[in-house]
């Protein structure tokens, strides 16, 4: 059984003449442990999907099952639980908390769960130096560059190990050398076992993922694979 | 790190929205404490004046026919071919139910004398008492003992009469022991001395013309009182002197009414100012209240951000408006000087109350800006940045 299922999901936006539909009966699979990548023109309803994901959108039609839970079944401040539980979020303009220092803003998930103080701290200091960042613990987000607010972004998105990690543009507002240190620890978390589902414009961030996904128009329109893309390479030489 | 440090960090980086709030709700509370103390620190100014009134029930002899007045007061029936109250009979108001209400009980006896071949009236009055009865009295001299009189404003300037002088009243001789600084009323005419001084002279052995009692002060029961004086000497008629008291308890009353409408004004102007800064703030913190609720916080995990924010300042605010109220009240007074003896004591209740009108307020004000946020769209929040 797959991990997490997206069953023709339709979302519209508006009614009569003025209604767009956004995504338009997307079906997809994908399983535990994948790194996925969603690419697609500006428009094309990509973040939408991925707010779809992130139990914050619900459909208009379609299911959307995780772990063999129906999210969008779920009652409002469940649907809180579910994304606390089972989701981390990256998005491209950060969204710290401009007053919390570095390790406040990734101990923010933990905030709503019964833990110590002390086992909080911990857990924030673990998530700090897995992406490097524990020397800057006590600055505030306006005392760092852009880069390392992604990267606070990423440890506040998995200071509760959730198993999915879903990425909006994570490298949208970094320069190269930021870009490919963002996008290792996104690998790095994904070898070591989180689903993480990406959205970007970049194909050389695609291309850290095993999977990509093309959405045009609210469609999936092509799918591929870096197996299947390197088997078609064999086969053509 | 909790959500009460979330809430305690977002008021200190938001001074200026904190201290607005603060504001609108110290000014509240401040107005209420302000009325509130002006009204108890008049009651108790008036109950303190009250009490220097000095006696505030009269007994006099029942009767049909006759009436007499005294200090401009209608007396009630007194003839002098009546049945005179009997001295020994007021040992029984001390038994009354109320009796340790009772500050004074002050026993007169009046009666027509010759003095330098001209008619005066004499008053025979327990010295011990006039000092609770009548604490307006101010003697030049000495309070008479044995044969000595003291000598109202009017009837020495009258009479001639000098302090320290002889004095002969129905062929006794006296000496004029002091004199009575004017007093406004009729104690200006009389001539004082010892009640049983005046009883032998007039010739009137334990007899009593009319009897004075202290007995107001703040909560007495006096109508009360009175009805168990008149039960004590039914022969006797017991009035209660409580026309001004009414009044001006009536005109402090009507002002509290007034006051306490303004003060609900005031208050809910406070409240409108905590609900739109609050619901401000809110719009404000749109991308921090979408992060919280994509990252899983609960509604009411958002909830109970907004109202420890408000919860901290109307504390703060029932502290301070508190102070404030007391203070502009206590100065207010002192500069106006006519109640500068009016004590103000720290009121414990009105101080809780202050704050927990502060609170009240603060959360009824901030529960729609608390359940807007709570309900904000994390999707929508995040979209609209």
């Amino acid at each position: 059984m797959s991990f997490i299922i997206i069953d023709h999901i339709t979302k519209r936006y508006g009614s009569g003449n003025s209604e767009v539909k956004a995504l338009d009966g997307i079906s997809l699979t994908i399983q535990s442990g994948e790194f996925v990548s969603i690419m697609g023109e500006s428009g094309a309803g990509k973040s939408t999907l991925l707010s779809v994901m992130g139990a914050m959108n619900t459909p208009s039609e379609g299911r959307y099952i995780v772990d063999d839970i129906d999210v969008y079944g779920l009652r409002n401040e469940q649907q809180a639980d579910f994304r606390r539980e089972y989701l981390g979020f990256v998005f491209q303009s950060f969204h710290l908390v401009p007053y919390l220092t570095v390790v406040e803003n990734v101990m923010l998930p933990l905030t709503a769960m019964k833990l110590s103080g002390r086992q909080k701290e911990e857990m924030a200091m673990e998530a700090m130096q897995w992406v490097g960042l524990e020397s800057k613990a006590k600055r505030l987000p306006s005392q760092i560059s852009g880069g390392e607010c992604e990267r606070v972004a990423v440890a506040r998105a998995i200071v509760n190990n959730p198993p999915i990690l879903l990425a909006d543009e994570p490298t949208g507002n970094l320069d190269s050398r930021n870009t490919q240190e963002v996008m290792s620890l996104l690998s790095r978390l994904n070898a070591s076992g989180t689903t993480v589902v990406m959205v970007t414009h970049s194909a050389a961030c695609a291309a850290f993922a095993r999977r990509t996904i093309q959405v045009a128009d609210g469609r999936l329109e092509i799918e591929s694979n870096k197996q299947s893309t390197a088997t078609a390479a064999i086969k053509a030489a | 790190m909790g959500i009460k440090d979330i809430a305690i960090k977002n008021l200190l980086r938001r001074k200026g929205k904190a201290a607005f709030i603060l504001a609108g709700l110290i000014i509240g509370v401040a107005t209420v404490v302000a009325v509130i103390s002006f009204a108890d620190t008049m009651t108790r100014d008036i109950n303190h004046k009250l009490e220097k009134y000095g006696a505030n029930i009269l007994i006099v002899p029942r009767t049909d026919n006759l009436s007499l007045t005294y200090g401009g007061m209608t007396l009630g029936g007194v003839s002098f071919d009546m049945e005179p109250i009997r001295h020994s009979q007021l040992s029984a108001i001390q038994t009354i139910k109320n009796a340790a209400n009772i500050a004074a009980v002050g026993p007169i006896t009046l009666g027509t004398i010759k003095v330098k071949d001209r008619t005066a009236l004499l008053a025979g009055v327990d010295f011990n008492v006039t000092g609770i009865l009548k604490p307006w009295w101010k003697i030049q001299g000495n309070p008479p003992t044995g044969n000595e009189v003291l000598v109202g404003a009017e009837a020495a300037n009258l009479l001639g009469i000098k302090s320290g002088q002889p004095l002969t009243i129905n062929e006794r001789n006296f000496k004029v022991s002091g004199m009575l600084a004017p007093t406004g009323s009729q104690d200006d005419q009389l001539i004082f001395t010892s009640l049983a001084t005046a009883q032998s002279v007039l010739n009137k052995p334990d007899q009593v013309s009319l009897v004075e009692v202290a007995a107001l002060c703040k909560d007495c029961p006096v109508d009360a009182m009175v009805v168990q004086i008149g039960e004590k000497l039914p022969n006797a008629k017991v009035m209660a002197i409580q026309q001004v008291v009414k009044g001006r308890m009536e005109t402090l009353a009507q002002f509290r009414k007034f006051s306490y409408g303004i003060s609900v004004v005031v208050v809910f102007i406070g409240g409108l100012v905590v609900l739109v800064t609050l619901m401000g703030s809110v719009k404000e913190r749109t991308e921090e209240i979408g992060i919280f609720r994509a990252i899983g916080f609960r509604q009411r995990h958002i909830m109970r951000i907004i109202f420890i924010e408000s919860g901290l300042i109307s504390i703060l605010a029932g502290v301070m408006g508190y102070v404030l109220g007391t203070g502009a009240i206590w100065a207010g007074l002192k500069i106006i000087g006519n109640h500068g003896d009016a004590a103000m004591p720290f009121d414990p209740a009105l101080a809780a109350g202050a704050i927990a009108m502060a609170v009240s307020v603060g959360l009824l004000a901030s529960a729609y800006p608390a359940l807007m946020a709570a309900r904000m769209d994390p999707n929508q929040a995040l979209k609209t940045i």
